[in-house]
């Protein structure tokens, strides 16, 4: 027979002595957590109060398993979650970590991420929204599912917009379905705030709000440096003087997006060094082809005060 | 008379705890789970309705839990509901388990049929007799 067969009578834990004190910190090593931290700070630049914030987060879950063990029935919390900050600050980055974390504390069963936006929930004509969002929570169950830029699912301006019905399905597993899966809503910070003013149930559903601040000039430089890193390219002396010149300049700029840009501005200046090496009319050395120099990183519109981006903004923007 | 039909169905009713089991033994073996319903009892009456679409893209029984609940809403009580897991690997391409989560309350059983034909034979039929009434108003 092709199923698992289990008696009823045998239930597991049922029997496991009551422990006479517990290790917090043995616990903390033992689960896993010490690693998936560790790994945050060491991969992720900056986000201090972020951080501290996961920490306090993977703190309450382990407390709460702890007191579990002691016969302390605890109310499974609500972990729904706000993230809100300017483009580029990492939100995505740390919900998919955040998945990694409920997994391994056990709260969550698969640990899977799903990322949404509005058009994955929201139908297109009526009687369309309902299958379509049960369809996406459905498969995000036993993980978390992260909405980006969750503030586009409320259109006041449209009243007969179909969003508040994807908005009242979600609210209603939120609620009846806690330990099944956690919702992240993604946003804005001042486009959030006003979808939350106008769904208050969505702010009383939502436990934790995160707020991620913007990188300072040294830390978009240490993102540089290890983009740089994983796609097995270098600066010389002269290109890292000129990058964080470039970094003081863009900061200043509208349209900045944090490590987007950063990312976005490495990737111009690897295709300028790509186009002096082909002009350059002479063999290429391996130490030529990891190497971007400040005439790749000075030659950007931003040096000569214009936005470095394509096409180019209007000077009026 | 009790429905044996799948899996299980010798056994006392599945918890939904146990049926949560069940679809995540399924699902982790890479099977699509279905769920079904009839009100025609019949053992040859192999296809029974889908409810929804099959669930290619679930990771946990959460998933699965809750359109049996959903479907448990319209057809509880007057419908058999069951759940499928469908194989899709290679050679397989078939149902590996079935078992009935849901049945009516009263289950009046089959009656069976003597035809007599060509002088001393006799074909045999069985015949739900919840099949007496209409579609929808069996139960």
């Amino acid at each position: 027979m092709d199923a698992v067969i289990d008696d009823p009578n045998i239930v597991p834990d049922a029997k496991a002595p009551v422990p006479g004190a517990i290790d917090l910190r043995a616990e903390f090593s033992s689960s896993g957590l010490a690693e998936v931290f560790d790994q945050l700070d060491r991969e992720l630049v900056g986000l201090v109060p972020v951080k501290q914030r996961l920490r306090e987060i993977g703190a309450l879950l382990l407390v709460d398993s702890a007191r579990k063990r002691f016969g302390l029935e605890a109310v499974s919390p609500t972990l729904h979650m706000s993230f809100t900050g300017n483009p580029g600050t990492g939100k995505t980055t740390v919900a998919l970590r955040m998945a990694e974390i409920l997994h391994r504390l056990g709260y969550v069963r698969k640990g899977h991420l799903v990322t949404v936006t509005r058009d994955d929930l929201v139908g297109q004509y009526i009687g369309h929204t309902a299958p379509k969002t049960k369809e996406i929570l459905k498969k995000a169950m036993g993980g978390v599912l992260f909405i980006d830029e969750a503030y586009y699912l409320y259109r006041p301006e449209n009243e007969r917009d179909y969003g508040q019905e994807a908005i009242e399905i979600l609210l209603q597993v939120m609620e009846n379905q806690r330990d099944d899966l956690v919702v992240i809503l993604a946003g804005y910070a001042d486009r959030m705030e006003r979808f939350f003013t106008a769904n208050p149930g969505f702010r009383s559903r939502v436990a934790h709000h995160v707020d991620f601040p913007d990188y300072s000039a040294g830390e978009l430089d240490a993102i540089g440096g290890r983009i740089l890193e994983t796609m097995n390219y270098r600066m010389d002396a002269g290109a890292q003087e000129a990058f964080r010149r470039y970094i003081d300049l863009r900061m200043l700029q509208p349209h900045f997006a944090n490590g987007r840009s950063i990312r976005n501005a490495l990737d111009r200046a690897r295709l300028r060094q790509a186009n002096r090496l082909f002009n350059a009319e002479r063999p290429v050395t391996a130490d030529d082809l990891v190497t971007l120099t400040a005439e790749d990183v000075l030659a950007s519109r931003v040096f000569s005060g214009g936005i470095d981006s394509y096409p180019p903004l209007h000077p009026s923007n | 008379m009790r429905l044996t039909q799948g899996a299980f169905s010798f056994l006392p009713d599945l918890t939904d705890e146990q049926i949560g089991k069940q679809v995540q033994y399924c699902i982790d073996n890479g099977w699509a789970v279905n769920i079904e319903f009839t009100d025609d009892p019949h053992p040859r009456n192999t296809y029974w309705e889908l409810w929804g679409q099959p669930m290619f893209d679930v990771r946990d029984a959460a998933g699965v839990m809750f359109e049996l609940n959903e479907c448990r809403k319209t057809y509880k009580g007057r419908h058999y509901i069951r759940v499928s897991a469908f194989d899709s690997t290679h050679t397989w391409e078939s149902l590996r388990l079935s078992f009935i989560t849901d049945r009516p309350e009263e289950e009046p059983g089959f009656a069976l049929e003597r035809q007599e034909v060509d002088g001393r034979s006799i074909r045999y039929t069985t015949r739900a007799y919840a099949a007496n009434r209409p579609e929808g108003a069996r139960y």
